[in-house]
């Protein structure tokens, strides 16, 4: 007779088992997903301090592993605000320890990315991992560590202090893994310039495993207003959050409460709301029953009069930035950026912002060639599936005389303190009818944008044209008409050609 | 002392288009000069524009103008040509040269006047007509279809090498081209009373050897086909300056009657030219009651005949009891003849019985 077993797994056991869903599915996919991994934990550092971010990404050949996998030792540095030694082992050897839990935008969410990272290396390869960080203070911390994969615990293996004389500030994390980087290497390079595009106040090195170099460096020092941390918002609430809140709370009576844990919500809102859902301003939140918890969940859905969610804990690129960066990797003859209002969906703010480019180097392929971003990420995988795409095909481009046969890039990012994220793997967005409406929206905006161009442009052209004409023919009907009436000289045609030009400046 | 005065009206004419290409000259460049950008206006060749005039007696065009106007750029390149070709016929004309429609869409490319295709120069030479209100052939530009004339007439050239000298148009027995030289030389002298036209070479070559301008005193001209513009303003000349009638055999179907048709009256293309008709003079033949008096051998008439019949039914140049009757009666017998039908009854017969029974019915 079979009998069942139970037993408790550790979160990075469960992660362990269930790779794929972060990302690491194949030894390709694998390599990618761990540079860009560390790349984002890099960008995310300088930001935080609002510093220009200088990342230098170095990926060697260690040896054959399997047949068509290799051992690659892969080093991520930055100028970042470093980690405070004690936090170092938890921060890269323990899964879902992290700093970014907070309601903002930043790119990190799950405390996770970094330690999958770590952790199929270790699995891989039987190496500890090397992480090096300062905060800028009198010392720099090195740890050599591994991951206890069914406790979930940091194992330090070494540990040295240097003094910082330099005053260096920053990450260095190293360690090796097993992949496949000649099948990755168009995405992971296609990573490096997408994530130039979207940032382009940073500087971005790679070395590949053959020595190559790659720079993106930076066209500007500007960088967007890092976001503010704010508090939820009634719409985006679930009952666990609630019941978070009600135990950690020191407020003892439901108008206090609502008014110190909630976005957007002040003495009248509250008021409003506790009438309208016949709960006592002076009840003590942690007498709710759990009934009453969920039913306080559904009255917060339902009030209409809770102001929308501020975007101040977003950050949005800019339409300058977002132009500076198009331009800067795209080499294009026109771009078009727009960046919508704010919005929200199920309580989460969210910001849009759209571009188009047309021609120059963009190359014709005969469909456009799209760029999707998340919170100043680029998503390279699963692109059918994506909520832009969706919109974009949706889009009666015809109607803007774009057609796919052009030399067309559409980009949209999308920007809010919970990307609406189909899986861990972050690779595409989940198809919102809120975030469908802005994305279209933006798209209409930038469209008529190229359109105005397209037709400024077939004027200049046709005007061109015009002139080249009058140029030619002119002449000849100034020569013979000459010679026709037994003139020497001929007649002055410079004003009538002058006149063509002018004509021509006027229409456009 | 009357050739005197009929050599001037050549000369007179000659001047004249040149004073008339060289005004058009210098408006151009006046235009131009002032810094305005030039334009031309000439009467509207559109079919709307095309009226038959009973008067004259051919079709002419009505008021409607059209103007090319260099500022408007689908006008500039046609406008171009027009200039360029003004510019030529003066060269042609004062250098008392001449040239055909396929060397005028050649010389163009040595300008880097590029006409598209032949089509295209032909439509700007018409243009100039238009403008100027001379044919083409008064540019010393002639088509390529030549056709032929032979009879006692004695004629004075005027082109460049031959002037004074003079030519007896019975001097060759195939007859003599009419060709520039001839079209623009003087009639000296003549004993003919009349011209016959003929359509076709075979005939008009039968009524030489059979001495047909001897017989009838006659000059007879080949049409060869539809008449060159050159042959009916020579038609038109003979029938003026020498005073004498013409009468014209074609074939019995509606294109034979077309032909003289078109030496009587004229065609709608030409409706902006003047001095290319002959309105008195006669079809004389082959007519439908020919067909049926004389027994003629026939061809049934086919499909495009009979519409052309139902056309020309309607043509305001038909509206001649003669020609409406002879209409219905193709239509009626559906049946069409060619010239060369009467052979039948021996090859002279057309020349001993027919020819001067239909002179004298059409006299
Ligand atoms: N280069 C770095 N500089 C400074 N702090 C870092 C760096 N890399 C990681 N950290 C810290 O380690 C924590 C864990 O990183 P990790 O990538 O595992 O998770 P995360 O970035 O918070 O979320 P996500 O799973 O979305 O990546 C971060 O929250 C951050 O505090
Ligand atoms: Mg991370």
């Amino acid at each position: 007779m079979a009998h069942t077993t139970f037993e408790e797994i550790s979160a990075a056991d469960f992660f362990y088992r269930n790779r794929d869903i972060a990302g690491f599915t194949n030894p390709s996919r694998a390599i990618f997903a761990a540079v860009r991994e560390l790349v984002e934990n890099s960008l995310d550092a300088a930001e935080s301090l609002k510093i220009p971010p200088d990342i230098y990404v170095r990926l060697s050949y260690a040896g054959e592993a399997g047949r068509e996998t290799q051992v690659y030792k892969l080093m991520v540095e930055d100028n970042g605000i470093g980690v405070p030694p004690r936090h170092i082992p938890s921060a890269f050897g323990q899964v879902l320890f992290g700093s970014k839990y907070k309601l903002k935008q930043q790119r990190g969410t799950f405390g996770l990315g970094g330690k999958m990272a770590i952790l199929y290396g270790q699995i891989t390869t039987h190496q500890p991992a090397s992480i090096t960080s300062s905060t800028g203070m009198s010392k720099i911390y090195t740890y050599k560590l591994m991951i206890d994969i069914q406790r979930n615990r940091p194992l330090i293996l070494d540990r040295k202090v240097l003094i910082n004389k330099e005053r260096w500030r920053g990450t260095i994390v190293e360690f090796s893994l097993e992949g496949d980087y000649f099948r990755a290497m168009p995405k992971i390079l296609e990573y490096f310039k997408q994530t130039a595009m979207v940032n382009p106040y940073a500087n971005l090195t790679f070395v590949d495993p053959k020595g190559r170099l790659y720079k993106f460096t930076r066209v500007t020092k500007e960088m967007p207003d890092p976001p503010k941390e704010t508090l939820p918002h009634p719409y985006g609430v679930d009952v666990e959050l609630l019941q978070r809140l009600i135990q950690v709370t020191p407020y003892r009576n439901m108008l206090e409460f609502l008014k110190n844990h909630f976005h957007r919500v002040g003495e009248i809102t509250a008021r409003k709301f506790l009438e309208f859902s016949n709960i006592s301003p002076s009840k003590n939140p942690k007498r709710l029953s759990h009934e009453e918890i969920v039913r306080l969940m559904r009255m917060l859905k339902k009030f209409k009069e809770f102001l929308p969610p501020d975007a101040n804990c977003l950050s949005p690129l800019g339409e300058k930035l977002l132009r500076a960066g198009v331009l800067k990797e795209l080499k294009p003859e026109f771009v078009a950026v727009h960046k919508r209002r704010p919005s929200t969906y199920a309580g989460h703010p969210f910001i849009i912002e759209v571009g188009i480019a047309y021609g120059g180097e963009i190359p014709k392929k005969g469909s456009f060639l799209i760029y999707r971003f998340a919170n100043r990420i680029p998503l390279l995988y699963d692109e059918a599936s994506d909520v832009s795409v969706k919109v974009i095909n949706s889009v009666n481009w015809r109607r803007y005389k774009v057609t796919p046969d052009m030399p067309v890039a559409i980009l949209v990012h999308i920007c809010s303190t919970k990307v609406p994220y189909k899986t861990v793997g972050k690779e595409f967005i989940a198809d919102r009818p809120e975030v469908r409406r802005e994305i279209a929206n933006g798209l209409r905006e930038v469209a008529r944008q190229l359109q105005r161009f397209l037709t400024r442009r077939a004027h200049v052209d046709r005007d061109r044209r015009r002139l080249g004409i009058f140029s030619k023919y002119l002449p000849k009907i100034a020569q013979f008409s000459a010679k026709l009436a037994g003139k020497e000289k001929q007649p002055d045609i410079k004003k009538l050609l002058r006149s063509v030009k002018r004509f021509g400046a006027e229409k456009t | 002392m009357e050739r005197r005065k009929r050599k001037s009206i050549i000369m007179e004419k000659k001047k004249e288009v040149l004073t008339d290409l060289e005004n058009l000259g210098v408006r151009i460049y006046e235009q131009l000069d002032r810094g305005y950008f030039p334009s031309i206006e000439m009467p509207s060749r559109s079919t709307e524009n095309i009226y038959y005039d009973p008067q004259v007696r051919q079709f002419i065009l009505g008021d409607r103008k059209v103007r090319r106007n260099a500022r408007n750029i689908r006008h500039l390149r046609p406008f171009t040509q027009l200039v360029w070709t003004a510019f030529f016929s003066h060269e042609l004309t004062s250098q008392r040269k001449t040239s055909t429609l396929r060397d005028v869409y050649y010389s163009a490319q040595a300008y880097e006047m590029s006409f598209k295709d032949q089509q295209e120069s032909n439509n700007i030479i018409t243009d100039l007509e238009t403008v100027l209100g001379f044919s083409r052939e008064d540019f010393n530009i002639f088509p390529e279809e030549r056709s032929a004339i032979f009879g006692d007439l004695t004629i004075e050239y005027t082109v460049p090498g031959y002037e004074g000298r003079t030519l007896n148009l019975t001097s060759h027995p195939d007859g003599v081209m009419i060709g520039p030289a001839l079209t623009s030389s003087e009639f000296v002298k003549t004993t003919a009373d009349k011209v016959i036209a003929i359509e076709k070479g075979g005939l008009f070559t039968r009524f030489i050897e059979e001495n047909v301008h001897k017989k009838f005193n006659a000059i007879l001209v080949l049409t060869a086909g539809q008449a060159p513009r050159a042959t009916r303003h020579f038609i038109r000349r003979l029938n003026r300056e020498l005073n004498i009638p013409v009468y014209i055999f074609t074939d019995g179907d509606p294109w034979g009657m077309h032909i003289a048709m078109v030496i009587i009256s004229g065609s709608a293309n030409a409706a902006h030219l003047r001095e290319l008709t002959t309105p008195d003079a006669k079809w004389s033949g082959v007519w439908a009651t020919d067909i049926v008096n004389y027994k003629l051998p026939t061809d049934p008439l086919d499909e495009v005949d009979v519409k052309r019949l139902y056309e020309l039914q309607r043509d305001p140049r038909y509206k001649d009891p003669l020609w409406q009757r002879e209409i219905k009666i193709f239509l009626k017998i559906r049946r069409k003849a060619e010239q060369e039908a009467f052979s039948r009854y021996g090859l002279t017969y057309i020349v001993d019985e027919y020819l001067p029974a239909k002179l004298e019915e059409t006299k």
